[in-house]
């Protein structure tokens, strides 16, 4: 963006910082992904995928993407507002 | 005493205790103490509104029906809520600086205020909303039933008609009780939000009931109950992947643009920073809504009779096996469920429609506009009380018409499909300055269209509103009409067929128009205003002011936010102005802050032409107002971060050529000090030296002169001892390091005691005292302040040149000051060296007094740190100067 | 009768002192404690010897010697100038306009009429 003035190099703290937005900006892209395997699964066969491990595979990605974001709030949490001068 | 007999009775307890909690979040609210009320865990809770009876009840069946596909419809608002980043975190900020009240208003704000979207938008929402609410009523209305086939007293009692018409009456009652109580400036609603979060804990807790239920009581086990799972007629994994892909996409957007979700989401929340929390937290509160819809799916399809309705599982298997109590907390929870949803979507339709469809009539309606008489916010809430029995009617009709036999989950689907619609206008309001009006009607016309004629109509059979004919080989007989296969393209799943069509031709529209028409002036900026909310948070332009009458500004305001409030709010303009009273200017500034208050009662549009007409009486056209704004709206907008930097650079310039100058003047005020005190110190050493080698080396001194020089010495040590107190005195007061010493005194007192230690009358100095004469307390540092009294006296006693010297101390009060002057009858300071009086070793008369010249600094000094001044003020007939203390240090005494 | 001095100081005490010393050692000694009419006084006076001030009421000692520089009947008048800052600039602008000698205070009272007597041999 070119109007973002961000100076170029960051204190570390900061620059940690930006690179858990980056990852905050990842997440549904990451868990959209992972979401999308099932389709791969075939549908009929001798290989069908049992609905066990299906519910398995489901929810241990939305458990992971629930603790990852988690992990991601705190890490931005204190820092935030401090990263850009906005609102009233 | 029949179950279904106790099972009224519950409800209605439950609803009182709902009530109870609402009112109680609005008691706490009104007196401040409701900061719980603000937590971010409330804010996740009130989320969870999105969970309606479709997922207690429908998620179950649709789980027995078609496996896994049922988890699309919380994948996709998982999938919003961790990539809050993007779009929620924009959103809300986005509905915080612009005030919005709901996605209607968001949308017409967004697009030039136009009243037309906001009419178009609000129809959709209803109109998308009905079946939703429709599929709650029959959600509770079977669940009814279910007591009611175990309950054989009670067979009279399942028609279900008239129970679906008992709760439509009893939520419209709830809602209006609760939900237009009053008419709030936010529209936010704490007791509602506390209800509904409440409710949701509800529902989730029977949920995992039932669940624990039923993998451990009745499944033996997980491993038992997976193993169960995989030989049941769902154990393999036969998702259509179109539908996985489309329905998650689909649930994803319906979870943005649901009116009740936009309420829950922007409108209703409380701090940016919630958002955080309810991005992993309510994630996980859907994972666990959804963990246990298998087990009970396959559970019940195993125990059940073949026939039973899967819709119904949660609640028929406790009861087929006699778990009365647990079927009863389900049902509850089923309750929860329905009620929250049907409360929070009511009431965001109804803000809705009375903002933008019967308020805007209404005021064409009434000649004269806003400034009729009577009170504008009794309407607005009828409004709003009559929208909510509207909404809750359409639905139970809509419910009738469809014949109440269809699975929850595709009732909701054509809801989600429906207000899906509005996500490309959305989305282009908040990432794409280039959208505009046009392109936002042109969109949503064609996605609406295509929902209604391929969706919404066919949903109520044939023969209802499309006929058998239509239906089967298109209007008019043309088969790129058939409503299920548009196009000609045969075979696709209903469902993918009309999200596919609908929104890929909506978000082309929407792209296409925007291209190729122009936008509005006013939308340019909002447009700004929206898309980049983060780097300025300006106000939105749309005044210039000057032609409206304040007081018919307050009038008009008092009707819609009523009298205190608006009291406050203009009393605060004026102030800020620097008015006094309540009426400030009409500036471009107050009317934005105005019109946007305003807006968070009645929605931007409404407010925009209420204060317009206001403003000129006749129409001063938005576009009028802005046509010089128009071509460089744009260009301003870079130019002014251009500007900024220009000025920052040509500010910082000027600070080092200040700091430059300030430094050069220090170093020459550096060397004339040192040469100074250089002067001082030398002079009375000089006098001591010499004397002192008199009285070594001169032999025969008479024992008057050795008693004369001996007494120089002396006086010339005081001297210079004095001259180092001073030095030091003023180095600290000039340095900020001195210690107040605060204490309480009477100003009468202190200059009694300053007139004494002076000796000043015995000298010959006449002094008299005027002005005020009773006790003024003070809390000042009172030795400070008498050493500046005594300063001012002494000078008048060394420097009055009067044949009877007299000095007049004179207290006054005036605009918060309390002022003293200090006046004698002598020649006074020749003008030239007044502004010199208060400079260091400056000595105005010729005579020689004693002092360093460093009195007048000090008194300056100090009158600076106690808060007040020192000056001296000609045209007195003599030597006159003024001590001003603020009047805050000082109280008059009791 | 000796020789005729004149004191312009403003400070009284240190006038008293240069008065006594002088006079002991003596001198016919003279006061004058501004800077306005000090030149006129000089030429009124005539004295043999000037001790001058530099900071003086009225008019600097400095622009009182140029003064008395330019005027054929003081050109060559010994004048000793005393001040109390002490920077070498002041002695150096002393010297350029013509002080015969200068002298910092505080000063030795035998320093001072060891100057007196180099000046004007007794």
């Amino acid at each position: 963006m070119s109007r973002e003035q961000s100076p170029l190099f960051l204190e570390r703290r900061s620059y940690r910082v930006h690179r858990a937005m980056d990852a905050a900006k990842l997440m549904p892209f990451l868990g959209a992904v992972l979401w999308a395997v099932p389709v791969l699964w075939s549908g009929s066969g001798e290989n069908q995928v049992p609905t066990s491990r299906a519910i398995l595979y489901i929810f241990l990605i939305w458990a992971a993407l629930a603790a990852v974001t988690l992990f991601l709030t705190f890490w931005l949490d204190e820092n935030v507002d401090s990263d850009r001068k906005e609102g009233p | 005493m029949g179950a279904l007999n106790i099972l009224v009775a519950v409800c209605l307890t439950y609803v009182a205790l709902l009530f109870l909690v609402a009112f109680m979040a609005e008691r706490a609210a009104l007196r401040g103490r409701a900061t719980w009320l603000r937590s971010p865990l409330v804010y996740t809770l009130s989320l969870s509104i999105y969970c309606t009876a479709w997922t207690f009840y429908g998620a179950v069946g649709n789980a027995a029906r078609s496996g896994l596909e049922f988890l699309t419809i919380y994948i996709g608002p998982t999938l919003v809520m961790i990539g809050w980043w993007w779009g929620l975190r924009k959103l809300v900020r986005v509905g915080r600086t612009q005030r919005i009240t709901s996605i209607a208003d968001l949308i017409s704000s967004r697009y030039g205020k136009s009243p037309l979207l906001a009419v178009f938008v609000t129809l959709i929402a209803v109109i998308g909303t009905t079946p939703y609410i429709a599929l709650q009523l029959q959600s509770v209305t079977l669940s009814f039933a279910s007591f009611a086939k175990v309950d054989p007293q009670a067979m009279q009692f399942a028609d279900s008609e008239a129970t679906a018409l008992w709760v439509a009456g009893g939520l419209a009652v709830f809602t209006i009780l609760f939900g237009t109580r009053n008419l709030d400036a936010n529209e936010r609603h704490h007791g509602v939000v506390m209800a509904i979060a409440v409710e949701a804990v509800v529902k989730l807790c029977a949920l995992v009931a039932v669940g624990v239920f039923v993998v451990w009581g009745l499944g033996g086990g997980v491993s038992e109950t997976l193993a169960r799972i995989d030989a049941s007629d769902i154990g393999t994994w036969q998702v259509d992947n179109g539908r996985w892909v489309a329905m998650t996409m689909l649930s994803a957007a319906a979870f943005l643009t649901l009116p009740r979700m936009f309420q829950v989401l922007v409108v209703e929340n409380e701090d940016e920073r919630h958002l955080r929390t309810a991005s992993w937290a309510f994630p996980t509160y859907l994972m666990i809504m959804s963990l246990f819809v298998v087990p009970i799916a396959v559970v019940g399809l195993d125990i059940m009779p073949e026939g039973a309705n899967p819709d119904q599982f949660v609640l028929t298997v406790p009861l087929s096996q006699g778990q009365q109590g647990l079927a009863m907390l389900s049902f509850l929870g089923g309750f929860s469920s329905a009620t929250s949803m049907v409360i929070v979507a009511a009431i965001a339709l109804s803000t809705m429609v009375s903002n933008h469809i019967v308020m805007p009539i209404w005021l064409r309606i009434a000649q004269g506009g806003a400034v009729i008489s009577g009170d504008v916010r009794h309407v607005v809430l009828l409004a709003r009380r009559l929208s909510i029995g509207g909404v809750l009617a359409l639905g139970y009709l809509y419910y009738r018409f469809s014949g109440g036999g269809a699975a929850l989950t595709s009732i909701g689907l054509i809801s989600f499909s429906g207000v899906a619609q509005f996500l490309p206008a959305l989305m282009g309001a908040i990432f794409w300055r280039g959208s505009n009006h046009t392109g936002a009607v042109a969109g949503l016309l064609i996605g609406f269209l295509i929902w209604v004629y391929s969706m919404l109509l066919p949903s109520f059979g044939p023969g209802v509103f499309l006929s058998a004919e239509v239906l089967e080989h298109g209007l008019w007989g043309l088969s790129w009409l058939k409503p299920q296969a548009l196009f000609g393209i045969e075979g696709i799943d209903p469902v993918v067929h009309t999200v596919l069509w609908s929104m890929s031709l909506n978000a082309g529209a929407f792209v296409l128009f925007s291209i190729i028409s122009f936008p509005q002036p006013l939308e340019r900026l909002q447009g700004a205003q929206f898309v980049n909310v983060f780097q300025h948070s300006g106000n939105p332009q749309g005044w210039s002011g000057g032609v409206a009458q304040a007081e018919d500004l307050m009038v008009m305001a008092q009707r819609i936010l009523g009298p205190v409030e608006t009291q406050t709010l203009f009393q605060k303009a004026a102030l800020e102005q620097g008015l006094v009273g309540f009426l400030p200017e009409p500036t471009p500034d107050f009317l934005q802050r105005l019109e946007r208050e305003l807006a968070g009662s009645v929605g931007a549009a409404t407010a925009h032409a209420m204060v317009s007409q206001i403003m000129g009486r006749a129409t001063v056209s938005v576009e009028d107002l802005l046509a010089v704004a128009d071509e460089t709206a744009q260009m301003m907008e870079y130019s002014s971060q251009l500007e900024a930097k220009s000025a920052e650079l040509s500010r910082t310039a000027r600070q080092l050529r200040a700091a430059n100058e300030k430094l050069t003047k220090l170093s020459v005020q550096k060397d004339a000090f040192l040469s100074q005190i250089s002067h001082e110190l030398r002079t009375p050493m000089t006098s001591i030296r010499s004397f002192s080698e008199i009285l070594r080396d001169t032999e025969e001194l008479s024992p008057a002169d050795l008693e004369k020089y001996a007494d120089i010495i002396h006086q010339e040590a005081i001297r210079l001892t004095r001259l180092l107190d001073d030095l030091l005195d003023l180095s600290v007061l000039e340095n900020g390091q001195v210690n107040l010493n605060i204490r309480q005194g009477v100003l009468q007192d202190l200059i009694t005691h300053a007139i004494a230690s002076t000796g000043a009358e015995s000298s010959g100095l006449n002094i008299h005292r005027s002005g005020i004469s009773t006790d003024i307390l003070m809390e000042t540092d009172l030795d400070r302040l008498a050493q500046v009294f005594i300063n001012l006296i002494a000078n008048a006693q060394k420097y009055c040149d009067a044949d009877q010297p007299e000095l007049t101390i004179q207290v006054t009060e005036r605009d918060n000051y309390l002022i003293v002057d200090f006046i004698d009858n002598g020649s006074g300071i020749p003008a030239q060296a007044q502004d010199m009086v208060f400079e260091k070793f400056s000595r105005v008369s010729d005579r020689q007094a004693g002092g360093a010249g460093l009195g007048l600094a000090i008194c300056r000094e100090i009158m600076a740190r106690l808060g007040g001044s020192i000056a001296y003020l000609p045209g007195q007939g003599g030597a006159a100067f003024r001590v001003s203390l603020p009047i805050k240090m000082k109280m008059a005494a009791q | 009768m000796g020789k005729h001095v004149l004191v312009i100081e403003d400070e009284p005490n240190i006038i008293e002192a240069i008065s006594f010393i002088l006079s002991r050692d003596g001198w016919t000694v003279d006061t004058h404690s501004n800077g306005h009419d000090a030149v006129s006084v000089v030429r009124a006076k005539s004295p043999d010897l000037v001790i001058l001030d530099v900071m003086l009421p009225g008019k600097s000692g400095y622009d009182i010697l140029t003064e008395l520089r330019q005027d054929a009947a003081t050109q060559n008048l010994p004048v000793l100038m005393l001040t109390a800052r002490g920077q070498s600039k002041d002695r150096e602008l002393a010297e350029k306009i013509g002080a015969s000698r200068f002298m910092t205070k505080p000063f030795s009272n035998a320093e001072v009429l060891e100057a007196l007597h180099e000046l004007v041999p007794q």
